[in-house]
């Protein structure tokens, strides 16, 4: 069975976010793999680990700094990659039309998705995916099993949660929980760089248009009061409630 | 015209439906046409009647099948009713439900999607909406370049609209449940017990600082109780078995906007951060004032959760 796992690359969480202008500046910021992406290729490799004889494809579809988190893919257990690479700006729905092909071509069968992106707080990737390949998809999976030509997967839903049964194929998005995804040791970071990392382009496969465009990005600033109150537990709990019921009047 | 697909608990509308008729209202003003709305599952009906109160059409389902929520079933039933009724917007909640089939309806559609979105408007040509990214500490603002477009509207967010003087009318749709690939084997409720953190007002999330188990019974709970709040947990307070997943607020946990967020012996992570940092009023305890959650709070006691909670439990009860 082939698995294919979507890969992104974002800042890091402790990067801090600055603006230039209307738009978000991510000069000079690091970025990192998904932690949520991570998930997916942990849970390839335990599919495999557990007897399943799976090919492991990252596939990823952005600018060229991409290759670092793809890298990594490959240092952690990812078979092979494919790098569409692009400098254009595709929406979550744009992004699984270009993705569907990808996947298409390579005959997978399983795909596995961040739940949700550190970088644009999107969950719509895995669903625009699996509709645009007519698959069912199990979204915020916290654990997974192979069974015969289907996967049992527990998820949450809104309500609490859920384990359900569906045929492959299908598209698995990720969450915390599903799994402690392992570290690249060195040798494999180093065996990482002989494996294949084809590159590809958005029109290989049909490319799309977004049809939603970024207008304008600003630093949420709330402004906070910051009053502190420090030394006698007892005065500065008191202090405190007295600055709820009279100064906030709250509580 | 504008769909709307509200979400109900065996009738009963839940909160974030008038949301959706204030959004409507608003995308109406420039798009002109009605407002639909589609209500699905045993209950509909009685969900339909109350919807209908705020003005809009209301069309009804009661087909089994709807329940539970399987996101390819919804999707066939929003995009059918979507193109039936020519819907140049679809609005659902932003729930997790909500969030799961709103991108396959857009694909279905070949519409544009709108996200989790905490405002929208329109120019009669195209839709814009604002969002929170990269982990909530941006606000982005997009606009489709056509329409339709599927917006899921982020929930607790927009004031609920009022009743309108003329209700809409009520009426049964023929659109029986597709079928899915997705068969349930088992369910089981989220039992947080006491206050649910999605609709409590005050919020009261411990972190490692609080320091065990039994520091959650005899620190947090005790001071949730008296201020009527939600337990709340971090990441860490999560991944140490402390409590459930559910209880997590963060990133990859529930995200809050209450009345007053009060945190316990937590560091203020950036992760946990996006998952509260819109909170009206941000109360933090900690024993280092250097820690990250001071800077996002309006209130601050630098001292002991063991000596300073219970005496906060003690004033707060007087
Ligand atoms: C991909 C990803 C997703 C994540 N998602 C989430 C998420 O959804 N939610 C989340 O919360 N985290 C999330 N995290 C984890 C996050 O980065 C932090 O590790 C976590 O929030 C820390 O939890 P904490 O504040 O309880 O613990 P710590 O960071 O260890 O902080 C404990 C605090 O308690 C204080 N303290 C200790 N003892 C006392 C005492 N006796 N009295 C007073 N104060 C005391 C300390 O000064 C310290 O500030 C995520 C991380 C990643 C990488």
């Amino acid at each position: 069975m082939k698995i294919c796992t979507i890969l992104k690359q974002v800042p890091d969480a402790e990067a801090s976010i600055r603006t230039s202008g209307d738009r978000v500046d991510l000069s000079g910021v690091t970025f990192v793999m998904d932690g949520m992406d991570e998930y997916g290729v942990e849970e390839a490799i335990r599919l495999r680990e557990g007897g399943a004889q799976v090919e492991i494809v990252a596939l990823a579809l952005g600018p060229k700094r991409f290759e670092d988190a793809i890298r990594t893919s490959l240092a952690i257990g990812a078979d092979r990659a494919v790098h569409i690479e692009t400098d254009e700006t595709y929406d979550a729905i744009s992004q699984a039309r270009i993705l569907a092909e990808a996947v298409k071509k390579e005959g997978a069968e399983l795909v596995f998705v961040g739940g949700k992106e550190a970088d644009w707080d999107s969950a719509a990737l895995g669903p625009a995916l699996a509709e645009v390949l007519g698959w069912p998809h199990v979204d915020w999976t916290t654990k997974l099993a192979l069974s015969g030509a289907a996967v049992e997967a527990t998820h949450d839903t809104d309500s609490g949660t859920e384990t359900v049964k569906v045929a492959l194929p299908a598209v698995i998005t990720t969450q915390q929980g599903l799994n402690e995804p392992r570290y690249p040791t060195l040798p494999n970071i180093m065996k990482a760089k002989r494996k294949e990392l084809r590159k590809a382009q958005p029109a290989d496969y049909g490319a799309a248009t977004a049809l939603t465009r970024l207008t304008g990005e600003a630093i949420q600033v709330k402004t906070r009061l910051n009053k502190l109150f420090s030394g006698d537990a007892v005065e500065s709990a008191t202090a405190l409630v007295n600055a709820l019921r009279n100064e906030a009047k709250v509580l | 015209m504008i769909l709307l697909v509200p979400e109900h608990a065996a009738g009963t509308l839940r909160g974030s439906a008038r949301e959706l008729v204030t959004a409507g209202r608003t995308l109406q003003a420039a798009l002109g046409g009605e407002i639909h709305a589609l209500l699905l599952g045993p209950g509909a009906a009685a969900a339909a009647a109350e919807i209908a109160k705020y003005g809009v059409q209301a069309h009804h389902s009661e087909d089994a099948g709807y329940e539970p929520f399987k996101a390819q079933v919804w999707t066939h039933a929003a995009a059918e009713a979507a193109t039936m009724l020519g819907a140049k917007a679809v609005l659902v909640p932003a729930s997790r439900s909500g969030l799961s089939y709103a991108p396959r309806v857009a694909v279905r559609l070949n519409a544009a999607l709108l996200e989790d979105v905490i405002e929208v408007d329109s120019d009669g040509a195209t839709v814009g909406g604002k969002r929170f990214t990269y982990l909530s500490r941006v606000t982005e603002s997009s606009r489709t370049t056509a329409l339709p477009v599927v917006i899921s509207l982020k929930v607790n967010v927009l004031a609920p609209a009022e009743a309108a003087a003329a209700p809409g009318a009520v009426a049964a749709i023929d659109l029986p449940a597709a079928a899915s690939g997705v068969e349930v084997l088992s369910q089981a409720k989220a039992s947080t017990g006491g206050v649910s953190l999605d609709e409590a007002s005050v919020v009261v999330t411990g972190g490692r600082g609080v320091g065990s188990p039994e520091g959650f019974t005899r620190l947090v709970e005790p001071l949730a109780a008296t201020v009527n709040a939600a337990v709340g947990a971090t990441r860490a307070v999560v991944d140490a078995g402390w409590r459930p997943y559910a209880d997590q607020v963060g990133q990859t946990g529930k995200t809050v906007a209450p009345n007053v967020y009060i945190a316990v012996g937590l560091s203020g992570a950036v992760q946990h951060l996006s998952g509260m940092n819109r909170s009206k009023t941000i109360v933090a305890i900690n024993k280092d004032k250097d820690a990250p959650i001071f800077k996002v709070a309006d209130y601050g006691v630098v001292g002991d959760v063991n000596e300073v909670v219970p005496e906060l439990v003690k004033l707060l009860k007087g």
